[in-house]
């Protein structure tokens, strides 16, 4: 590419209404080229409806729009090899193995059999290509999604909760594909209910709620940003409750397992811990992106 | 939708693969456009096989003495294999023999007795022939002695009738064609829908065309198996069927049929949410046009009331084309009409569905 693309995506009061239901309610937001972009947000935040807007799939009510340079909508032929897309509900050709759908994928894209055959081995589907899509397991089946998504190398890169039904393993697993890509060059563009996803992949991330972006910045910066306490806990039993309460400390919970103290000033308590000796099953946890949410909305997070 | 109608031969290739290995795993797909026809024709084709009269019937125009006497003879022996009526008009008598309602016609001329029949029926033609070459045969031992000798002369009269392989087959042939077309589109587009294909394809450098295109000519191939299996089984010796110089125009009649048909399972799936609505929405439309069209209830037997109402019915066009090439022996142009009546629909069809075509399930 000779011309100059400063951005990857470039969204602008982005509307969508599903007849009296808003679900996109005037988005903003830039991709930069190679960056690792995350919408996160609950159930019926918009995360789907923006994605889909952007991808091509639907066209917004109203907004300005550009990816890649080029306009999504109508269905851009030229817009198409350079992306891919993993839907959030998986869709495969009926009757048809692994082996054989992400070869009739790949094939759309003018790509070899054998280079779809190595997408199903990085997504570790080698032993299971002759089995037919339908009776791959949830995750397997997502895993296939995927690598159908990647099959033609895209530039960008959209997953919709890719790691959705994937156990904590082949979620790590895929955290290191999606990496990977990432690392090659490929901005992604992923989201998710897993605010530890979102975390621990995203360069930056959207916080969405009903339809609007709440909140925008690397997860680092929205954390550090909130006023929020660091909750120490330890197992309970070592200490009441009342004796927890050291100069400085806000709530103080014991649910019978173990008794967490939210402080500010945490260099304190962990002193007055360690002179009771009650440090037993210690940990330490600072703001994370759920103390975001909860700071933003006045809810607690539940995905 | 933009972009050329047609994308990389490559992309359509490889759709056409995947839709048609998909179709070919599909047991009850298999089944039912093909196991369950030729069942249907194998069971018909037995059933209505054996309706040719125990008895043959024979018209005596004119006196035929050898006839007479060989009655007189043996009134019981030969009534108990055919019944003779009597008649003046040859050209009438011919012509019932023609239409398969009397089986022969006999008459006689000095020392030669002139048989015409039908070979409409095989075995039938097979009786005639041999109770009359027994007359004579008779009539020359009982005259042992005389001179000359009787003769028989045979011969068979141009057939217009239909035996009843040469519209069941036609018949149910146009039925699976039908039910192959309407429910493969009407079933297929609900459930891309259903499956998100539609959307994951939409995202893919394809051409809709090629999308459709490909699930055409899956459907295109399935009839023409169809048309195969069944003129292959329906040929056997056991059923009988006569194929007609200009069969080979069944060809396009069974193409342009598939495409009529999918244009109304086109238009079934189109307003239909699921699978179950689309199936029996589809069997509402093409269940009593079996009934109504021709293909399970033969028109020519068909009460009037039943003969106008089947002009509404498209699977009539599909049926009686075929059977006007395939079995009446009429020329390769008696099935242009059909063609250009079913090719109408389904422009008309497709363009309506188009309209109401949805890519989202909601
Ligand atoms: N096709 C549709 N028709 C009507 N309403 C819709 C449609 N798709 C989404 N909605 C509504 O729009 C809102 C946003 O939905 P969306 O799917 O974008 O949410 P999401 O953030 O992706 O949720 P989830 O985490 O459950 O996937 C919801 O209230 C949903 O009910
Ligand atoms: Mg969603």
């Amino acid at each position: 590419m000779v011309t100059t693309m400063p951005t990857a995506i470039s969204v602008r009061g982005l509307r969508k209404s599903y007849g009296p239901v808003v679900a996109v309610g005037g988005v903003s937001f830039d991709v930069e080229l190679g960056e690792f972009f995350g919408i996160l947000g609950p159930n019926g935040a918009g995360k789907t409806t923006t994605l889909e807007i952007v991808e091509g799939l639907r066209a917004a009510d109203d907004g300005e729009l550009s990816v890649l340079g080029l306009a999504p909508w109508p269905r851009n032929p030229e817009l198409l090899p350079r992306i891919g897309v993993q839907l959030q509900a998986s869709s495969f050709f009926e009757r048809l193995t692994a082996r054989e759908q992400i070869r009739t994928f790949a094939s759309l894209y003018g790509v070899p059999a054998r280079r779809a055959d190595q997408m199903l081995e990085t997504v570790g589907l080698t032993d299971s290509g002759a089995v037919r899509a339908e009776k791959l397991s949830g995750g397997q089946a997502q895993r296939l999604s995927i690598a159908c998504a990647l099959v033609h190398d895209p530039e960008l890169v959209f997953m919709d909760e890719p790691t959705g039904a994937l156990d904590p393993q082949a979620r790590r697993n895929l955290w290191d594909l999606l990496r990977q890509i990432n690392a090659d060059g490929r901005t992604v563009v992923l989201t998710t209910h897993h605010m530890d996803e979102a975390e621990t992949l995203c360069d930056r991330v959207a916080i969405m709620d009903h339809g609007e972006i709440l909140k925008l910045g690397a997860p680092a910066a929205l954390v550090r940003d909130i006023d929020s306490p660091v909750r120490i806990s330890i197992e309970s039993g070592q200490l009441t409750a009342a004796d927890a309460r050291f100069p400085g400390v806000g709530d103080v919970a014991d649910d019978g397992v173990s008794l967490t103290i939210a402080t500010r000033e945490p260099a304190p308590v962990l002193a007055g811990l360690a002179g009771r000796r009650a440090l037993a099953g210690l940990r330490v946890q600072g703001a994370t992106l759920e103390d975001v949410f909860l700071d933003l909305t006045g809810r607690e997070y539940r995905a | 939708m933009t972009g050329p109608l047609l994308g990389r031969p490559l992309a359509l290739r490889s759709l056409s693969r995947a839709m048609f290995v998909g179709f070919v795993r599909d047991r009850a797909a298999l089944v039912f456009s093909i196991l369950i026809p030729v069942l249907f024709l194998v069971l018909f084709g037995s059933i209505y096989k054996s309706t040719s009269a125990a008895k043959i019937s024979v018209i005596e125009v004119g006196r035929v003495a050898l006839l007479d006497q060989a009655q007189a003879a043996a009134p019981a022996q030969l009534g108990r294999i055919m019944t003779v009526a009597h008649s003046t008009d040859l050209a009438a008598s011919l012509d019932a023999v023609r239409k398969g309602t009397d089986d022969a016609v006999v008459q006689q001329r000095g020392r030669t007795l002139v048989v015409r029949y039908s070979i409409a029926d095989q075995t039938t033609a097979g009786i005639v022939q041999a109770v009359f070459s027994s007359i004579v045969q008779q009539a020359d031992a009982a005259a042992a002695g005389r001179t000359d000798g009787y003769q028989l002369a045979t011969s068979q009269v141009e057939d217009k009738s239909l035996q009843p392989i040469q519209y069941i087959a036609p018949g149910l042939l146009g039925w699976a064609i039908a039910s192959g077309g309407a429910f493969g589109a009407a079933i297929t587009l609900v459930g891309w829908r259903q499956t998100k294909l539609l959307r994951r394809l939409r995202l893919a450098p394809v051409s809709v065309g090629s999308v459709v295109l490909a699930r055409v000519g899956l459907s295109l191939v399935l009839a023409l198996v169809q048309l195969a299996v069944f003129l292959a089984i329906a040929t056997l010796p056991y059923f009988g069927l006569r194929l007609s110089a200009d069969w080979w125009m069944a060809i396009p009649v069974v193409l342009c049929g598939t495409l009529a048909f999918m244009s109304i399972g086109l238009l079934v799936g189109s307003v239909s949410t699921s699978q179950q609505a689309a199936t029996a929405i589809a069997n509402v439309i093409i269940l009593p046009m079996a009934f109504l069209g021709g293909a399970f209830v033969p028109l020519d037997f068909a009460p009037a009331w039943l003969r106008d109402v089947s002009y509404a019915m498209p699977l009539r066009y599909l049926v009686t084309g075929m059977q006007n090439v395939m079995a009446r022996g009429e020329g390769a142009a008696s099935a242009l009409p059909a063609i250009g009546i079913l090719l109408g629909l389904a422009a008309v069809l497709t363009l309506v569905s188009v309209r109401a075509f949805r890519w989202d399930a909601v």
